[in-house]
């Protein structure tokens, strides 16, 4: 279960602690997208979307199809892989989550989790078995004062912050960001003084799906690999980091994002533990749980 | 036996231990309300548990197999603790995150030999007589039907009223003076000793374990084969875990295609019949009442 990989492809300038945290940081804001996307979705429809991780790895395969076979730059496979993440994510929704709003909440997660082992092995016959390589050329190093990144960190690091400033902006600053509030604080409510519901909702999953999305490709840069399985461990990490940042609190998974990303980093680098690097989320989630059963932020911000 | 051949009845074995670890979850999450995604926990002690003990220390499995429930029932009270504080999707996200601690916990560890496993697990035998796979086959099937027989007995006990009430309304049940505590650690207790005694079944029959049978997918597995039956009743686990653990096998001519169809199969049962096939208000439970009048 545990492949450690964080520290392959990252600049090896200065090995300290700095250092360290800066890597962390990179994988820290990919989980910050697939968990945005994921708190942004249990918000509106209160489900546990276990199809996320799918739709992460179809958007690596769809931006690698488009640079493998129609010979397309990355900028263009990026905006049709996440676009390709969207309507997946819609559609998901549509499909198996809308006819089980109001069944057990068990229903929908099981039905998502059939839909990821569906993804899965369509895309094991699509593009293989095995972990294939995802051609960039992005070379060099960007030094910021005591740090060194890699071109490709750099890229994941702004391209992620543009995503999440993006959502933020969203969230916050529009109607459709306002809806969503409104839905996630009282779907019956939002209702009846005329917010449109079920679109409210679709639009909640094609944003929380194209964030995936990105997330998805720019993991498929960064580690260079892109595999059938790249979805799972993300996902369930991702889970974590959502109770972490206390269910439904888009800020909170950010922070509980970032935060997870530094200490895996810092872990791998200097603890020895008796367990995979992959186990480090759910040890800190359960530490922090027995103490703050309502999450890092949970409880003080707002829900969506 | 009844002109099966070996590999025939090594699937049923299979297939008879996920109906030992759906009635165990079924305890958890159908009778309780308690959602667990970390079953597979339990299932990894308990194989664990007469692996260890059968190969290092050389105990008879007629020893360690009753061990093995009894040592993943105490995890179960260990584990079943974060139930008396989270609820609902927390508490599904706790047990997700024990079980893939547990596992990670097993992969690393040295008695438990690591990402190597433990092999060499003697195959039962009582005395010189060496079971073979049909007499283990036959003995899963007695397990089996003591299982049905517990779990119907429990869903008809005064306990089961009890994870009943608590299932439909914590505060209300609490507010009746039924010892909530009490009753969700031991359905943690009673799910993971079903567990327990599939993964001892297992360990025996495999004769080699590895961490990596006891992952997020047999825990979803098995909360998969109690939804598709019929979350709470008894047919419903028994049902759905049969369905599930021979679906591959009927699909064995679609290899390719194999989990696709799976995978489909799970999510279209969900959609199309949110109570299972054979829960309580489910269509083909209540075309059977209407045709009996």
């Amino acid at each position: 279960m545990a492949r450690p990989r964080g520290g392959v492809q990252t600049a090896y300038g200065n090995d300290d602690m700095l250092q360290q945290v800066a890597n962390g940081l990179t994988i820290g804001v990919v989980y910050a997208l697939i968990a945005a996307g994921l708190t942004l979705v249990y918000g509106v429809l209160r489900v546990l979307h276990f199809a996320h991780g799918g739709v992460y790895m179809v958007a690596a395969y769809v931006a690698l199809a488009v640079i493998l076979a129609l010979g397309g730059g990355f900028w263009p496979a990026l905006a049709l892989a996440i676009v390709v993440a969207g309507a997946l994510g819609v559609a998901i929704e549509r499909v198996v989550y809308r006819p089980l709003r109001g069944a057990s909440p068990i229903a929908p997660l099981i039905a998502g989790a059939g839909v990821y082992l569906m993804l899965e092995d369509i895309f094991r016959r699509l593009g293989g078995p095995y972990t294939r390589p995802f051609p960039a050329d992005l070379a060099g190093t960007v030094v910021l004062g005591p740090l060194q990144l890699t071109a490709k960190q750099a890229l994941v690091l702004v391209a992620s912050l543009v995503g999440l400033g993006l959502l933020a902006y969203l969230i916050q600053r529009t109607k459709l960001g306002l809806a969503m509030q409104a839905v996630a604080q009282d779907a019956t409510t939002a209702a009846s003084l005329g917010i449109p519901v079920d679109r409210v909702v679709a639009l909640s999953f094609f944003v929380g799906s194209v964030l995936a999305g990105l997330a998805g490709v720019l993991v498929g840069l960064y580690f260079n690999a892109v595999e059938p399985t790249m979805g799972a461990l993300p996902g369930m990490k991702a889970f974590a980091v959502v109770v972490l940042g206390g269910l439904g609190s888009v800020a909170g998974a950010v922070v509980a994002a970032l935060l997870l990303g530094v200490v895996e980093a810092l872990v791998t680098g200097y603890l020895d533990l008796p367990l995979g690097r992959d186990a480090v989320a759910f040890v800190l989630l359960i530490a922090a749980l027995l103490f703050r059963p309502q999450g890092l932020l949970g409880g003080q911000v707002e829900k969506v | 036996m009844l002109g099966l051949d070996n590999y025939m009845l090594s699937v049923g074995i299979l297939a008879g231990i996920w109906v030992l670890l759906a009635l165990g979850l079924n305890v958890i999450t159908g009778y309780a309300g308690q959602v667990s995604l970390g079953h597979a926990a339990f299932y990894a002690f308990g194989a664990y548990t007469t692996a260890i003990l059968t190969t290092n220390l050389g105990w008879p499995w007629i020893v360690t197999m009753p061990l093995a429930i009894v040592v993943a029932a105490a995890l179960g009270v260990v584990l079943g603790l974060p139930s008396l504080r989270l609820r609902d999707d927390f508490l599904a996200i706790v047990t997700l995150g024990l079980g893939l601690v547990t596992q990670s916990l097993a992969l690393y560890l040295p008695f438990t030999g690591g990402s190597l496993g433990i092999g060499g697990i003697p195959y039962p035998a009582l005395g010189p007589l060496r079971f073979d796979t049909p007499a283990y086959f036959a003995m899963v099937v007695v397990l089996v039907i003591v299982g049905i027989a517990l779990s119907a007995w429990l869903a008809r006990s005064w306990v089961g009223l009890g994870w009943r009430a608590l299932r439909d309304d914590e505060l209300a049940a609490r507010a009746m003076g039924i010892n909530v505590t009490a009753l969700k650690v031991l359905a943690f207790a009673v799910g993971a000793g079903y567990a327990g005694l599939a993964g001892a079944l297992l360990a025996h029959h495999l004769g080699f374990i590895i961490a990596y049978n006891f992952g997020f997918a047999e825990s979803i597995t098995a909360l998969a084969m109690i939804v598709v039956g019929g979350l709470g009743t008894v047919r419903g686990p028994v049902v759905g875990a049969l369905l599930l653990a021979l679906a591959p096998e009927v699909f064995r001519p679609l290899a390719d295609y194999r989990m696709t169809i799976y995978g489909a199969l799970v999510a279209a049962v969900i959609v199309l019949q949110p109570q299972g096939l054979l829960g309580e208000r489910a269509w083909l439970v209540q075309r059977w009442r209407w045709r009996r009048g």
